[in-house]
C-alpha cells in the first residue's frame, strides 16, 4: 500500500472511530467501538520511535502503525564519535526504513507541526492531518539556546554542537581535519540532564586518539558545566594510560564547574568564556570549538504542551503515557524516566515497554509488568572499551534500579573485548531497530 | 527481581474505562517476553546476533538458565553479563530461557 492511500485510509477509518468514541466517552476505548487493532501513530524514527513502531507490529500485527520521521536516512548519535575520531565514515551510522516498512509499518517522511489531543489528531507540515487512537512521541532532544550568550541555531552552522548526528557530525569532522597540528579543540559539555551522559567524554577520547595519531602536538580542553561526569573514573584512568592525563604533558585538560561553565561564546573568533558565574571569567580560544548546549525535550513535545517546567515530559512510568495528555505516550530522551538515563539503549528498552502497554491498553487491558536494561559502551581508543550497565524494574509504579545489579567495568575488566562488544552492540541494536546493517 | 507492584494503575484504568479488575493482568513478575526484548540490544532481534556476542535463539532452556545462574554467581566470568544477571531471580531466568528456547 502506498503511503498516500494508507494515510487516507487511516484518516477515514480513525475519523469514524473518533465519532463513535465521543458517544461512548468514559465507557469504552475507541478501539472497542468497532475496529480491530486500532491506529497508532509514532512520531520520530530514532532509537525510541523506530523501535516502538516495529515492536507494536510485532506484538500485535492487527494494529495499524504509522511512523512519521522527517529524514529518509537516519544517522545515529551512537557511533558518531567514531566518525569524529576518523575511525568510520558516515555510511557506518546511516539507517533507512525499508525493513520497517516491509514489516507493515506505514512510514511517512514528514514533520508534525502540532498535535490536537482532544481530536486525537496530528497536523503535518506537508499538509493534511492524521488521527490516532494512541500516539507515541519520540522526538529526542532540542537545545536550550537561551543558556549560552552568543550561541543559537544559526551559530551551530559554524560552531557545531554535533549532538544530533548528520550534517553537524560532518561539519565538526571537517573542522577537525582542517585543524593544523598544534591546534586546540575545545568542547563545552552540557549540564544535566542531557542525551548520552558519557558521550562528550567518549568524543574527547576518540578525538584525542585521532590527534595522537595524526596531529600529536594538539590539545583538547573540556569546559564542563558539571563538577563530575559519567564513568569519570574509567575515563580518566584511560586518559592517563593513553593521553598523559594528569601530567604536564596531558593532551586533555578537564575544567569542571563552576570554572568550566561556559556562559557565552564569540562564534566568529571561536572564543568560549567560562566561569563567569563564579566571578572569575576565563577566555578560552579554540581552533575548533564544539558547544553542546543545555537540552530539553524535542520541539513537538513543547508545541503539544507535553513538557513541564523542567523542559521534559512527565509520564506514567508503567506505560509512558503522558501525565498531561491522555492517549499520548512519550518515550526516549524527551520523557522523564529517571533513573533510566537518556541513552539509545534505554530508549530502545522504553519503546518495548510502551509498545506492549499500548497493545494492552487498546485491548482494554492494564500494562504488563515493566522491566528494562541499559547498557552504555564507550571507546577510549578504537581497541579499548568501557561500559556501564543497569537492570531496572518497577516499584510502586515508578522505574527503579534493581539493587545489586549493574555497575561499571571493573578495574581488571577486559577492555579489548569490551571494544569488540561496543561495535557488536551497535550492529545488534541497530538491527533490532531498523533491520540489518547500515545502508 | 523484587516486585512491590502496586495496583494503583490498574485501579485508575478500571475507573477510567469501566473495566473490572479481575483477569486483566497477572501482577508481579515480568513475562519472559518482557525480559527477552531487553536482551535484544546486545544479542540482536529475537536473539539473533550478527557478531561475536552469542545468539540466544533456539538454545536449550536449561542451558540458558545455567549460564545466567553462573554469570550471577560468578562461576562464569563476563564482560558485562555478570553485572546484568544480578538483576534477576531464578523465576526470571526460567521465564526468559523458556522464551528464547522457543524461537527458531
Amino acid at each position: 500500500m502506498s503511503s498516500v492511500s494508507r494515510r487516507n485510509f487511516i484518516r477515514l477509518v480513525a475519523g469514524a472511530g473518533a465519532t463513535s468514541a465521543l458517544a461512548l466517552a468514559g465507557c469504552k476505548t475507541p478501539t472497542e467501538a468497532g475496529k480491530a487493532g486500532g491506529n497508532v501513530i509514532v512520531i520520530g524514527g530514532g532509537f525510541g520511535g523506530a523501535t516502538c513502531a516495529r515492536y507494536l507490529k510485532k506484538f500485535d500485527p492487527s494494529v495499524n502503525v504509522t511512523l512519521i520521521e522527517t529524514n529518509k536516512v537516519y544517522h545515529t548519535c551512537p557511533g558518531s564519535n567514531w566518525v569524529l575520531g576518523g575511525m568510520q565514515g558516515m555510511d557506518r551510522i546511516a539507517h533507512g526504513f525499508s525493513k520497517i516498512e516491509a514489516e507493515g509499518v506505514d512510514v511517512v517522511h514528514d514533520w508534525v507541526t502540532s498535535i490536537d489531543p482532544d481530536a486525537r489528531k496530528v497536523n503535518l507540515k506537508g499538509g493534511g492531518s492524521m488521527t490516532y487512537d494512541r500516539l507515541v512521541v519520540s522526538p529526542g532532544i532540542d537545545f536550550r539556546f537561551d543558556t549560552i550568550e552568543g550561541y543559537d541555531a544559526q551559530a551551530s552552522g559554524s560552531v557545531p554542537h554535533a549532538w544530533k548526528a548528520g550534517p553537524q557530525t560532518e561539519l565538526l569532522r571537517r573542522q577537525l581535519e582542517a585543524m593544523p597540528d598544534g591546534g586546540t579543540f575545545v568542547l563545552a559539555s552540557p549540564p544535566n540532564p542531557f542525551r548520552c551522559p558519557p558521550g562528550p567524554y567518549e568524543r574527547v577520547s576518540l578525538i584525542a586518539h585521532y590527534f595522537k595519531t595524526e596531529k600529536p602536538k594538539s590539545k583538547i580542553i573540556i569546559l564542563d558545566s558539571k563538577p563530575k561526569f559519567s564513568k569519570q573514573g574509567l575515563f580518566t584512568a584511560g586518559w592517563s594510560t593513553f593521553y598523559g592525563f594528569g601530567t604536564d604533558d596531558s593532551m586533555i585538560d578537564w575544567i569542571p564547574a563552576p570554572d568550566g561553565t561556559v556562559t557565552r561564546v564569540d562564534v566568529k573568533k571561536k572564543i568560549a568564556y567560562a566561569g563567569g558565574d563564579s566571578g572569575f571569567e576565563q577566555e578560552i580560544e579554540a581552533d575548533v570549538l564544539n558547544v553542546i548546549p543545555a537540552q530539553k525535550a524535542g520541539a513537538i513535545a513543547h508545541a503539544a504542551g507535553l513538557a513541564d517546567d523542567s523542559g521534559w515530559c512527565p509520564v506514567d512510568q508503567m506505560s509512558f503515557e503522558s501525565k498531561i495528555h491522555k492517549n499520548i505516550h512519550v518515550i526516549g530522551d524527551s520523557s522523564i524516566a529517571a533513573p533510566l538515563p537518556k541513552s539509545g539503549y534505554a530508549a530502545n528498552s522504553e519503546a518495548k515497554v510502551a509498545a506492549a502497554a499500548i497493545v494492552n491498553l487498546l485491548q482494554g487491558k492494564a500494562p504488563d509488568e515493566p522491566t528494562y536494561v541499559n547498557t552504555c559502551y564507550s571507546l577510549i581508543t578504537p581497541d579499548y572499551g568501557i561500559s556501564v550497565a543497569m537492570v531496572y524494574d518497577s516499584v510502586d509504579g515508578k522505574v527503579s534500579k534493581v539493587k545489586g545489579s549493574g555497575g561499571l567495568t571493573p578495574k581488571d575488566g577486559d577492555n579489548s573485548l569490551a571494544a569488540i562488544y561496543t561495535r557488536n552492540w551497535y550492529d545488534n541494536v541497530t538491527n533490532d531497530i531498523w533491520g540489518t546493517g547500515s545502508i | 527481581m523484587k516486585m512491590k507492584r502496586s495496583t494503583f494503575y490498574l485501579a485508575a484504568l478500571a475507573c477510567v474505562t469501566g473495566f473490572a479488575a479481575e483477569g486483566v493482568m497477572a501482577a508481579g513478575e515480568p513475562s519472559g517476553r518482557a525480559i527477552a526484548v531487553t536482551c535484544a540490544g546486545c544479542h540482536g532481534p529475537d536473539g539473533h546476533s550478527v557478531g561475536p556476542v552469542p545468539s540466544l535463539a533456539g538454545l536449550p532452556a536449561a542451558h540458558i538458565e545455567q549460564q545466567l545462574k553462573d554469570f550471577k554467581s560468578g562461576a562464569r566470568p563476563g564482560t558485562i553479563m555478570d553485572r546484568i544477571a544480578k538483576g534477576y531471580d531464578d523465576a526470571n531466568f526460567a521465564a526468559v530461557a523458556k522464551y528464547y528456547s522457543k524461537i527458531k
